[in-house]
């Protein structure tokens, strides 16, 4: 059972990370999927690349919870595409992970500085 | 949920939008068209696998449950097969019925006539108060059509049967006798050839025919170039113009093969007062039934007055064709609907309570996996997969049960009767009868399915693991099985004692003295060319030659020959005066039969007085007759009726008979009613185109009749001989016997699917009480009760239960039989032998229900019962 489990948990690792950053993204605003993806590459200094699949199965799973909602429109060259906003649920979402997230960053941080403290110890 | 889910189409749109604009960047970026898209291509990945995702989103868990649910569910079926074997059978026995029952009421009530718009074909006749359908006469079928302005067509047929010269000589054919419109009426059109050309069906049109489609393949093999070829009915040849489509029929038809316009009117036919040609009529767009039954009432009265046609006090009548087709067997099918229904339903409970049995059984395993963390969500589709399996396992036992059933039900309606039903050939599994039972089966499932849930409460496992509950909802389901068993065995011995008294009635009915004795008698009927012997003195000839060569074969003992053979049914009746007495009334019906010299001796009748005819009753004598013991008692009661006097009107001519003998009643009508009255008269002075040849042999008749057909032949090949049979295998084939026969087997299959259920349905209650009672009983064993009396506990228990449904079964039986009573025959409604029997056999099976559950109790292991608590 917990051997079958792992890979779940760790999907579900990345897959948060990944919606904390899509729901930042559209923070600043509507946004297709192609400019959400752009965004994320741009804005972490091009440290994250984004798979565009997963992006768009991760964009399908927050429509799902209804934490985004979607209709399709006309970007800026014209053409046909599907645009994010985000909901009043999203929202609430995002401040909330956005705690959690630094919460934990800040945790493993200080874990991390500690362990390499034992480490010069030992 | 209440969204409409997002399409993959949609999706794949989306991903096909995202590439583009990718591509659109790269190449502001500065890429090449070719270089961007392919960018844009590797940078998207796998977009055959992502869709693959978005599809399969929502549903890798359950599908992963369900699998691992049926699994499980087929592991415990195979842990306890007597447990599965039990379920499946009684749902696959109720099932089974339903849907055949179901296909015949699919095959008779609801798929419709096969003609163009058949809600507006209405069956045109004539009425009286006597007969709610009459026949029409020829000229006031043509003034009908002619006059009425409610239907947009008309049309008569009328049916006959014709000498059919084939290449191994004569054979006898039904055929039906049309107007001009009646295929275009029906809506019907030929696959090959054509219709009836107007006109065709004028007097003295052209000799033309249509095949039905069966005919075509069995006589023409089916071949495309029948169309001109000739066909020689009664010796004249008839043209070959069409072929009637495969799904055609028409059930006042019966088994007619061809279908010929009415172009040649036999003498009487011009007559107004000669009733021969049944109606049927379209209705015109917005025409009531009740405004065109108003108008033909009009008409009729309107043709009635001046043709000054009375004596039968005749108007019109207008009814749905379908009425006429199936009205009769409607509410038969009905009730059998409703009765398969009730079966089933038992059928249902009973598996819910032999699967309340089993989840009893299984509570601490619930406990257990609740209490491991189990969400009762997944414990219940556990319990739901099992459900569905069972039922899904007995829906296709039933289903292939099913087909056996129809197979044996068909075959068990008497032949005659099948005739006319024509759409009993559509009595198959199709797409309707899998609906049903698809439906049936869901329904089955929902009730084996939920007994657990709601006997299991999913959400208090620790009460399970303390196994505490022995609350009231225990009692609750102890009682309403307890109820719902008694009403089981209530309807089985309904079903029991209609069956056993219907199994009387037959046995009775195939034992009614029938004034002769039919074994060692073989039969067969002769049809003779009206082209060949023309005349009377001909047709006697050939008959006494008939007579002289059958006598002469080895084996047989005597030989006659009669206009109709006896116990077939009251017809070809006469009414006769009494000479030198006031005027009889009408209607006072009286069998006639022609009969030759040897006939009575051939049949064992008895003489009571005077004499049989004689070779010198010929037609040159004054005519003779014989009387039955009936009409003698009726006409001359405390008289001797030997010398006395009757008139008829024979062939149109008044005629006078002197009674020469009386014999005992032979039972010339049906099995089921009183004799009746009943002449016999010399067939030398009546001369009859077809008659039943009837030999007494010395040892087995059929093995004489192959003899007796050659016999003939030899004398004229162009003889029709037909219907070769034994006299008690004619009897067998009479509407009486097989009606009798049809319903005793029917309530009888009925009654020992209603005795399983019951049996079943007690089994599972005991078996259940048993579950519930294991520690007191243990209890009692350890405070030393014997075995027997164990045995005893748990029997005295069903003993309540059986001597309950039988006593109540035994008082409800007597009322459902009265309900009966004219089925039955020669038997009291509470046949005491019939009521004990059935009592008897259902206490026997009772108690080897209650004997499993029984020793279960009795070998409980006191120990084992109190440590397991």
């Amino acid at each position: 059972m917990t051997t079958r489990r792992n890979p779940d948990e760790r999907i579900a690792l990345l897959q948060g990370t990944l919606d904390l950053l899509i729901l930042k993204t559209l923070v600043l605003g509507s946004c297709h999927g192609q400019g959400i993806a752009r965004s994320i590459k741009r804005q972490s200094e091009e440290v994250f690349f984004v798979d565009h699949g997963s992006l768009y199965l991760a964009l399908q799973r927050l429509e799902d919870k209804k934490l985004i909602s979607a209709r399709w429109g006309v970007s800026d060259n014209n053409r046909r595409a599907r645009f994010y906003s985000l909901t009043a649920k999203g929202r609430e979402q995002l401040v909330e992970k956005t705690t959690e997230w630094q919460r934990l960053a800040r945790a493993i941080g200080l874990i991390l500085a500690g362990g390499r403290a034992s480490g010069e110890e030992a | 949920m209440f969204r409409r889910r997002r399409s993959a189409k949609d999706f794949a749109e989306e991903i096909q939008a995202h590439l583009e604009l990718e591509t659109d960047e790269l190449k502001d970026e500065g890429l090449s068209e070719e270089e961007a898209h392919r960018t844009a291509k590797i940078a998207f990945g796998n977009v055959a696998a992502t869709r693959e995702q978005f599809r399969l989103r929502n549903r890798v868990v359950w599908l992963d449950h369900l699998v691992r649910d049926l699994r499980f569910a087929f592991r415990q079926m195979a842990r306890n097969p007597g447990f599965a074997a039990t379920a499946i059978l009684v749902l696959g026995l109720g099932m089974g019925v339903s849907v055949a029952i179901f296909a015949f009421v699919d095959a008779a009530l609801l798929e419709p006539l096969p003609y163009a718009n058949p809600s507006r074909l209405m069956s045109v006749n004539e009425s009286n108060a006597r007969f709610p359908r009459w026949p029409l006469s020829y000229p006031d079928f043509l003034d009908w059509q002619r006059m009425n302005k409610s239907f947009s067509s008309l049309d008569v047929y009328s049916g006959t049967a014709y000498l059919l010269g084939t290449s191994s000589g004569m054979e006898s054919v039904q055929a039906e006798r049309v107007s001009g419109g009646f295929f275009r009426t029906l809506g019907v059109h030929p696959i090959l050839g054509r219709d009836f050309h107007p006109g065709e069906d004028r007097l003295g049109g052209p000799n033309v025919l249509l095949l039905n489609y069966s005919t075509w393949l069995n006589r023409f093999g089916g071949n495309r170039n029948v169309i001109g070829r000739t066909v020689d009915l009664d010796g004249t040849a008839f043209t070959v113009i069409g072929v009637l489509p495969r799904v055609f029929s028409f059930a006042p038809a019966g088994n007619a093969e061809f279908w010929v316009p009415i172009n040649v009117l036999g003498h009487h036919e011009h007559s107004r007062g000669f009733f021969a040609f049944w109606g049927i009529g379209r209705l015109r767009d917005g025409v009531s039934i009740t405004s065109a039954l108003a108008e033909m009432k009009t008409i009729a009265g309107q043709l009635h007055r001046e043709y000054g046609s009375t004596g039968f006090d005749l108007s019109a009548s207008v009814v749905p064709l379908s009425e006429v087709i199936v009205g009769d067997i409607r509410p038969i099918l009905l009730t059998l609907l409703s009765g398969v229904v009730l079966l089933l339903l038992i059928a249902c409970v009973n598996v819910g309570s032999l699967v309340l049995v089993r989840t009893e059984s299984r509570r601490r395993e619930v406990a257990v996996r609740g209490v491991l963390g189990a969400s009762p969500v997944r414990l219940v589709s556990q319990f739901v997969t099992e459900g569905l399996l069972l039922a899904a396992l007995g829906t296709l036992a039933g289903v292939l049960a099913s087909a056996g059933v129809m197979k044996l039900l068909s075959r068990l309606v008497p032949k005659d009767m099948a005739a006319n039903m024509p759409f009993l050939k559509g009595v198959q599994l199709n797409a309707h009868t899998l609906i049903f039972a698809a439906s049936i089966g869901l329904f089955a499932a929902a009730m084996t399915a939920a007994t657990p849930i709601f006997r299991l409460s999913f959400q208090n496992v620790h009460d399970g693991l303390a196994e505490g509950d022995r609350g009231s909802a225990n009692r609750f389901w102890r009682r309403l099985g307890s109820n719902l068993v008694v009403i089981e065995l209530v309807i089985a011995v309904v079903l029991m004692a209609g069956a056993g008294l219907l199994a009387r009635s037959l046995y009775q009915l195939l034992h009614v003295p029938l004034g002769f004795d039919p074994n060692h008698l073989a039969t067969v009927e002769v049809t003779i060319p009206g082209t060949t012997y023309r005349n009377d003195a001909q047709v006697a000839e050939l008959y006494r030659e008939v007579v002289r060569r059958v006598k002469g074969l080895s084996g047989v003992e005597s030989a006659g020959m009669t206009s109709r053979l006896p116990v077939q049914c009251d017809c070809n009746t006469d009414d006769i005066q009494v000479v030198g007495r006031p005027a009889l009334n009408q209607n006072e019906e009286v069998n006639e039969r022609h009969v030759s010299p040897g006939y009575l001796p051939a049949l064992g009748a008895t003489l009571l007085r005077g004499r049989y005819f004689t070779e010198a009753d010929d037609a040159s004598k004054p005519g003779v007759a014989v009387i039955n013991e009936t009409l003698a008692r009726k006409y001359f009661p405390n008289e001797d009726p030997i010398g006395q006097r009757i008139s008829n009107t024979e062939g149109g001519n008044p005629t006078v008979w002197e009674i020469v003998g009386e014999i005992k009643d032979v039972h010339e009508g049906p099995l089921d009613v009183y004799t009746w009255p009943a002449e016999y008269f010399p067939l030398d002075q009546t001369p009859n185109g077809g008659i039943s040849l009837v030999l007494r042999t010395r040892q087995d008749p059929g093995a004489l009749l192959p003899s007796v057909v050659r016999a003939l032949h030899e004398i004229d090949a162009n003889i029709s001989v037909s219907d070769e049979e034994t006299m008690n295998a004619q009897i067998d084939a009479t509407q009486a016997a097989l009606l009798h026969r049809f319903s005793a087997w029917l309530v009888g299959g009925f009654a020992i699917a209603a005795l399983f259920l019951g049996v079943v349905g007690l089994y599972g209650v005991i078996a259940y009480s048993v579950s519930q009672r294991t520690r007191e009983i243990g209890v009692r064993i350890a405070l030393g009760a014997r075995r027997s009396a164990v045995y005893a506990l748990v029997m005295r228990q069903a003993g309540w239960l059986t001597g309950a449904g039988i006593a109540i079964g035994l008082v409800c039986s007597v009322g459902a039989s009265q309900l009966m009573r004219s089925l039955l025959f020669g038997v009291e409604t509470w046949d005491p032998l019939t009521l004990c029997c059935v009592s008897l056999l259902v206490a026997v099976a009772s108690v080897v229900a209650t004997f499993l559950p029984a020793r279960r109790a009795a070998s409980v292991n006191p120990v084992e019962a109190l440590r397991a608590e």
